[in-house]
């Protein structure tokens, strides 16, 4: 109960201090204040995505029905957090880049998350059989999760990437280097994933609850 | 014949010849592979055959007649099984490993002939000019391998589901993307009289073989969750 007080402050807080403080990278204006928001969404995103393929390996190892439902729970959120992070980084895009869908390497790398877990539910909608869905949807996940590398490490070599990921990291430009702005992001950074685990937590909790009403059901 | 006193290589043969053997007798998949990318390339040079158009272009249009018949085609080879239920005879009398490789090389070859006959009328019924054939001919394999070897898993997922037709492209395009990035990419490159040849595609070739590597490994550990039976 404490820490749910805690990340609901902690929310709140970053919303208001994303807006009162000036924004983080100045010559690109307000519009460089949604770095506090995109970031984090696209850092849960991933976040999701990985705790979905440990529970699909697990699956696929211990054969227990309850990593599928971990699967499908962190899937379903990370879809919803990528999804967030695609509207974010378009509106960004639209700011300071002209248009709200340009191809940079970053959105196709993003397009294809988005279209991997789409289909990933496409194919559990499309299985009845509950150990077969599971089985074979996590077969799926995996293989699907094995070509990420390729397109967040070598299409955008081989592309050129106006996505500001670079400059945040290392330019003396970046937002990073004031403190406030550091400070704004990492609570968010931690807000946001908070957020995640606790839905997260509560998916899984409905998930076995349901279960096991259908198993009294049955008896 | 106890089952590993042959080889896998071996194994793997005896299902390949068994498919193509089967194949040959209704042509079902050759059919609709054919038909489809020959329909698909008559569309494209009816509509931009007369026009002389970006090698960017010719490049993209190429490989979408591609993909989409290779969609229409490839996952037949474990649809059959299922539909025919033979695929219970094959899990008793071979090894899973043999199967994957069996049915991969099935797939090959029908992407081999799906090539000899578009890729030729292609570039005669559209204006594109190929400017180095040895490239385009290194790319067009290591693009079909590459296809074949990340469609023959999602075609044994998708046969056990209960919907199989539309199932088969969405599942495939996300995986396919990189593949088709690169395929395209290098593509242009043999078309365009600026390509700079093999040294000038050598990263999307890299890409190419990397990915066939990549996919066709995943494959082979994965394959035998989807086809053993519960």
């Amino acid at each position: 109960m404490v820490w749910k007080i805690f990340l609901f402050l902690l929310m709140a807080g970053v919303i208001i201090a994303a807006f009162i403080f000036p924004a983080p990278q100045q010559q690109i204006g307000d519009a460089s204040r949604i770095f506090y928001f995109h970031v984090p969404q696209a850092w849960v995103g991933v976040v999701a995505f990985v705790v979905s393929l440990i529970a699909s390996i697990r699956y696929l190892r211990k054969g227990k029905i309850i990593d599928d439902d971990r699967a499908r729970v962190a899937a379903g959120l990370g879809l919803l957090f990528t999804i967030l992070a695609t509207v974010s980084g378009s509106i960004y895009a639209k700011a300071t880049w002209g248009a709200y869908w340009n191809w940079d390497p970053r959105q196709t790398s993003i397009l294809m998350l988005l279209l991997i877990y789409g289909a990933y539910f496409a194919l559990r909608s499309a299985i009845e059989v509950e150990t077969k869905r599971a089985r074979l949807s996590a077969v799926y996940a995996i293989f699907a999760f094995i070509t990420v590398p390729f397109l967040v490490f070598i299409i955008p070599r081989m592309m050129l990437s106006l996505h500001p990921s670079d400059t945040v990291i290392s330019s003396s430009g970046s937002p990073l280097g004031t403190s406030y702005a550091a400070a704004i992001f990492f609570s968010s950074l931690i807000a946001f994933t908070g957020l995640f685990f606790w839905i997260n937590n509560l998916a899984l909790r409905i998930c076995i609850v349901e279960r096991r009403m259908l198993e009294e059901s049955d008896q | 014949m106890p089952k590993s006193s042959i080889g896998l290589m071996a194994k793997a043969l005896a299902v390949w010849r068994k498919d193509i053997r089967c194949e040959f007798r209704t042509r079902y998949a050759v059919n609709a592979i054919m038909l489809f990318g020959v329909t698909t390339l008559v569309v494209v040079s009816f509509a931009v055959g007369q026009k002389n158009l970006l090698p960017e272009v010719y490049s993209a249009l190429f490989w979408i007649i591609i993909f989409f018949s290779a969609m229409s085609g490839l996952a037949h080879i474990f649809v059959r099984e299922e539909e025919s239920k033979t695929a219970t005879v094959l899990r008793l009398t071979s090894d899973t490993t043999p199967i994957y490789l069996g049915k991969l090389g099935y797939n090959v070859v029908l992407l081999a002939l799906l090539q000899i006959v578009i890729a030729p009328l292609f570039l005669l019924l559209t204006d594109a000019t190929l400017y180095d054939p040895a490239l385009f001919i290194v790319i067009v394999i290591l693009g079909s391998i590459g296809l074949a070897g990340a469609t023959t898993l999602i075609a044994a997922i998708i046969s056990r589901a209960s919907v199989k037709g539309a199932l088969f492209a969405v599942l495939s395009f996300p995986i396919l993307l990189p593949l088709l990035i690169g395929v395209i990419n290098a593509t242009t490159k043999a078309l365009s009289a600026s390509g700079g040849g093999f040294s000038g595609s050598s990263s999307e070739l890299q890409l190419l073989v990397s990915y066939a590597v990549v996919m066709i490994t995943a494959s082979l550990l994965l394959f035998e969750f989807v086809w053993e039976e519960e």
